[in-house]
This record gives C-alpha cells, structure tokens and sequence, in this order.
C-alpha cells in the first residue's frame, strides 16, 4: 500500500470515516468480553473481596495511559522530521483520549486505594507519575493551542512530548526502584501469578480501551482535518 | 576597520553569551535579587506557618526547601529568552556563525549561575531553620547542586516552547513543573534519604545521570525551539 | 564572483499564500530593491532569504551550494538587518557593537569600534547606554556594525526606519562602498536608494 497517498488529509479523512465505526464496534465487543470476564468468571479475591474487581478497569486504564503517550510522541517525532500535516494531527487527536484514560486510571485507582489501603491518595512513585503524567497531556493540548498559526502550535508541541517522554521510563521502573503501596507488577511477559480468568479480563480491556482509543482518535483527526482544511476545494465541496 | 573573520565554535558561542548575559544581569540584578529574596522569604514564613515543632520542621525540611528552590527559579523563567526575542537579538543570535547549542548553553549557564547557585549556596543557612544535621545539611546541597542546573535546563527548554504564545507565565507553570517533579523527588529524596540515616547515593547517581542527559539533549532541543518561534 | 540565487521560493502564513514562484539571481556588485505594499510578504522573504523562515517550497543558493548545506559558512557570509534592531538596552553602544561583531565570530577591538562608531556619527555617545539613544542612533550601531563586518551578502529589511536624512546618506555611502568591493544586497524598502537597484522585486 502507497503510505504516502494516504498521508494526504484528504484520502485519510475518507479512510478513517470508512475504519472507524469498526473500532468502535470492536471496542464495544471486548469490553463486554472483558466485563464478563471480570466480573462473573474471576473468582472473588482472598483478600480484598469484590471490591479488587476495578483493576480491571484500573490497569488497563494505566497501560493505555502511558501507551498512548508513546504513539503521541511517535507522532510527534513524525511530524517534526517528515515535516508532514497528517502527523501532527493525528498526536493532537491522539492527546485528549490519553489524557482521559490517565484520569481514569487516577479516578479508579483512588476508588481501589480507599478500601484496600484505607486512603484514597497515596504518595508513592507510580501514582505521583501518573498524575504528572496527566499533566504532560494537559500542558501539551495547552500549548498546541496556544498559538494563532496552528502549524506553530503542532511543533512546539510535538517538541514538548518529545521532552516528555524521559517521565515515561521513570514511571514504568519506580516500581522496581521505590518500595511502595502499589503491588509489584504481577502481570510480566514470560508469567504470571495471576490466575487465568483475572488476566483474561485484564488483556481483553486492553484490546477494548485500544480500539476505543484509535476509533475516539480517527473521529478526532477528521473533525481537525476538517477544521484545518476548511478553504480547499475537496472540505467545500462536501 | 577590518575584523578579523574566526571560525564559529561552540566553546566561541557558550563564552560570547555567558559572558553577555552576566553582564546584563550586572548591570539589572533586579531580577536575580528577586529571585534569591523570594527564596529566602518562602523558606522562612514555612516555620512561621506551621509551628514550631522542631521535630515536624526537621522531617518536612529538605522537602520545603527544595520547593522553594523550584519556585523560585520557576520565577527567572519567563524572561529567559523574551528579552533577546523582543528586541531582535534572539534573530541576530540564531544567524550567529556560531553554533546554536553552544550560546544556548552558554545562557542556560549564566542562567544557573545567578538562580540556582546562590540558592545552592543559600541552603545550608537556611535549612538550619529546620533543624536538620550538618550532614543532611550538606546532602541538601550537594542535591541542589546537581539538581538545579537540570531545573535550568528544563526550564529553559519550556520557556524557549512558550515564546510568543498565550497565556504567559500559566501556561509556563503548566509546563514546567511537571517536568520538574522527579527531580524534586530525587533531590529532596536525597536529603531524607541521609537524614534517615540510609544513604543517599542512589539519589544523587539518579540526579547526576539525569544532569548529564539534560546536558547532552537539552540545549539541542532548546535550539529547536528556538527556530520553531523564530520561524 | 559571489552569487545569491533564489528559485521558486513560495511562502504562506496561515491560510493567506504571501508569494509563490519568486526566483532571481543577483551577483556581486548588484543588489535588488524588493517592493511592495505593507503585509505583502517583503518580511517574509527576507527572513527565507536568511533562513529564519522555511518556505512552503523553493530553495536559495549562495555560490552555487543551497544555504541549507552549510549553515555556519552562510550565516558568516551573511548580514540581516531585521524590523529590530536586535540592541540590548543595558550595554552600551560601544558594547553592542562588540556583541553583535563577535556573534558572527570576527574580532574587532576598541579602535575599531571607534572608528566604525565615528564613521556612523555615534564617537561621542559609545559609552552611553543604548537606552539613552535616540531610535536613529540605535539604528546607526546597526549600520556600524554593518561597516565592520563587511559580510559579502546583506538581507537587509527596512534599513531606513527612523534614519534622518543624513543617516540615509550614510546609508547610500555604505551601500556605494559595499557593491563596489563585490558584495550583495537585497533590500527591502519604499524608498528610493541611491546607486539605483539592478533590479527590482515586486511583491503582492
């Protein structure tokens, strides 16, 4: 497939208008897929009892969070070396969704924190990142709409997440190097300890919260597109 | 009335303006003043505000202190770049023959100079307010040491992004004090480490790592953006 | 024989396209007057010309090789005049000179200086801080800096703003002297010059 055709707006806005209720669709599936999982097949924890059932909405929540600022900052190192539109657009679509998903993980993480630990906030590495981690995404929507010339506003910011980036291997290693509330990762790519059911749910939350977020993402991009290219010919005759 | 043409160099640019800007803060030290009192006052008020207790002041010592050291060079950065931006040097310094990391260094270091090592140096004075030891004293300061010139890194980097931009010294602070955030952890992490009698070499290592990747990425995105508000 | 060429240089800010398809060729001793209407792109192409702003497409060659390859050699050979006159308030005018020749690595020492300073009208007031000067006298350390450098290439935009008529003389005088010893200029004004431009650039 010719990437470079595609990168013109206004092939892609047709692209994704085509792709996206697919995503969502997909989303809607797995979530259900991963609810069930969670919460019916996963037996009741030995000691934290039903209320443990919100990391699955918890840690995926987290994984995306952190996942989507890499494809933001890919994006966005994209677009500073090609020089290319589409590229900046797509980090600016990509940003909000990220900023939603680490409020969620924030919010469900306080929710789990209450019962389990009997405080909402804790202090400790990984929750501090993340919240720094929110606002990295704040600060980049900020400043990508800071300036009258779009053009200005995606570069500055495509730069900003670039210098960003150094947050994201400090909060994916404090668990290895701070001894802190948060249990060690349990969840690691050669095994786990986790039984079966539990990290079925979890994995297909992934996948959900994923097609969620590139579904949310295309929807985005094409209202930007819309937006950006509102004086060509191709936006007025639709 | 002939000049004499000389390569541009890095070393050539870091001395033209590190030495220019020394000479302007000289000339106009209301600001690095500023800077210092600010320091200074914030430091001093916290035991005002929360009492006495010389067991409280010691535990919350290290990390007061590093936050009013964040503040107040939080405070040096919106005029970091915008005086040479308004008045048309910024351009001139950007056409230099000279390479553009190596005056952009060059600032960044006069800019520790008259921000964070003074506060540096004030440290110690003021961290006997709080009670703490002489050795957690000196682990204090010898994390501000490294901490700070990695502050002005950042910060630089921040302020050269929000040239021309909405929204000013808000969106400043947006910016910046995320970015700020482990290393104030690390470096006041630092202090409590030694004040709880563990040692705190693994936060001063984090701290000086985090300086020399700072010092080698940084001016180069700082130079960026630079071109990026000049563009 | 030094040249600066520029081909198909095309430049938009924001939705508005400034100018599209200019190219032009000057060589040493000329120099090309660039006109137009206030917003009609003559800040913008000197800025591309120095390559403070990327043009949408286009290039610009100085002797043959495209000003991208070598930046370092280009900025050498080059001197921009922009709407500011890039003077920090706090030095003096003998300071600002210094600054602004060492920015493009040449060294001038105090003699120098004070011969250029002379030359401009400003001996007396070298040590008086830029803010005690009138705006023509900022504008004149410009034109001694212009003197002392004797870069080959100037991009200069508006360099008469705020210059009495004595000061534009001085000017001319700069520029006679300038293109007599083989330098370039492009210059973007509303007034007339003096030598006559070898060729002229309307924008918008």
């Amino acid at each position: 497939m010719n990437w470079f055709y595609l990168s013109s707006p206004s092939t892609f806005y047709r692209f994704a208008g085509w792709l996206t209720p697919w995503f969502f669709a997909l989303a809607a599936l797995l979530t259900a897929a991963g609810l069930y999982y969670g919460f019916i097949v996963a037996p009741t924890d030995a000691q934290q009892g039903e209320v443990y059932r919100v990391i699955f909405i918890h840690v995926p929540a987290a994984w995306m969070s952190m996942f989507l600022y890499f494809v933001m900052a890919a994006y966005a190192a994209a677009s500073l070396t090609f020089n290319t539109r589409l590229a900046a657009m797509m980090a600016r679509a990509v940003a909000p969704t990220g900023a939603l998903f680490t409020f969620v993980a924030l919010w469900t993480g306080a929710f789990w924190g209450r019962p389990t630990w009997g405080t909402y906030w804790a202090w400790d590495a990984r929750m501090t990142s993340e919240l720094v981690l929110l606002f990295l995404y704040f600060g980049f929507i900020a400043l990508a709409n800071a300036f009258d010339d779009p053009r200005r506003g995606d570069r500055a910011a495509a730069l900003l997440a670039l210098i960003g980036l150094v947050n994201l291997p400090i909060i994916y290693f404090s668990v290895h190097w701070w001894n802190t509330l948060h249990q060690g990762s349990t969840v690691k790519l050669t095994g786990t300890s986790m039984h079966v059911a539990m990290l079925t749910a979890m994995l297909l939350m992934v996948f959900a919260f994923w097609m969620y977020a590139i579904g949310a993402a295309l929807t985005r991009v094409r209202s930007i597109i819309l937006e950006r290219e509102r004086r060509t010919r191709w936006v007025r005759a639709l | 009335m002939m000049a004499a043409a000389t390569l541009g160099s890095w070393p050539g640019g870091f001395a033209w303006a590190f030495a220019r800007d020394f000479r302007l803060a000289w000339r106009s030290p209301g600001e690095t003043v500023l800077v210092i009192a600010f320091f200074v006052l914030v430091a001093s008020l916290f035991p005002l505000g929360v009492g006495a207790d010389m067991r409280l002041l010691e535990r919350i010592g290290p990390g007061v202190i590093w936050v009013c050291a964040l503040l107040a060079a939080f405070l040096s950065l919106p005029t970091m770049f915008s005086s040479d931006y308004g008045d048309g040097s910024l351009e001139q310094m950007a056409l230099s023959s000279h390479p553009m990391v190596g005056w952009v260094s060059g600032k960044i270091a006069a800019h520790w100079i008259m921000t964070g090592l003074p506060l540096t140096v004030l440290s110690p004075l003021l961290a006997l307010q709080y009670g703490l030891e002489a050795d957690t004293l000196l682990v204090l300061a010898a994390a501000l040491a490294i901490g700070t010139p990695v502050l002005s890194l950042l910060g630089a980097a921040c302020s050269a992004l929000t040239l021309g931009a909405r929204g000013g010294g808000m969106l400043l602070a947006l910016l910046a004090l995320p970015l700020f955030v482990p290393i104030l952890i690390f470096g006041a992490g630092a202090a409590e480490a030694q004040a709880a009698g563990l040692s705190p070499s693994p936060h001063l290592s984090l701290l000086g790592a985090a300086l020399i990747v700072a010092g080698m990425g940084l001016p180069s995105a700082v130079s960026l953006a630079i071109r990026i508000a000049l563009d | 024989m030094r040249a600066l060429e520029v081909r198909g240089l095309r430049c938009s800010r924001g939705p508005v396209t400034l100018f599209r398809e200019v190219s032009f060729a000057v060589a040493s001793g000329e120099w090309v007057a660039v006109r137009g209407a206030n917003g009609s792109g003559k800040t913008t192409l000197l800025r591309c010309i120095a390559g403070l702003t990327h043009p949408d497409s286009g290039e610009v060659f100085w002797e043959g090789v495209p000003v991208g390859r070598d930046r370092s050699a280009y900025h050498e050979a080059l001197s921009y005049g922009g709407h500011l006159a890039g003077i920090k308030d706090d030095l003096t005018a003998d300071e600002n000179l210094e600054a602004l020749v060492a920015l493009r690595g040449r060294a001038c020492d105090a003699e120098g200086r004070r011969a250029a300073l002379a030359r401009v009208g400003l001996e007396k007031r070298r040590h008086l801080p830029a803010r005690r000067l009138s705006a023509g006298q900022r504008r004149r350390i410009g034109l001694a800096r212009l003197a002392v450098e004797r870069a080959p290439l100037w991009a200069l935009d508006e360099p008469l703003t705020a210059l009495d008529d004595e000061g534009q003389r001085l000017f001319e005088h700069l520029l006679a002297d300038h293109l007599a010893s083989g330098g370039i200029a492009v210059i973007a004004t509303h007034h007339p010059l003096a030598p006559d431009a070898t060729r002229e650039l309307m924008l918008g």
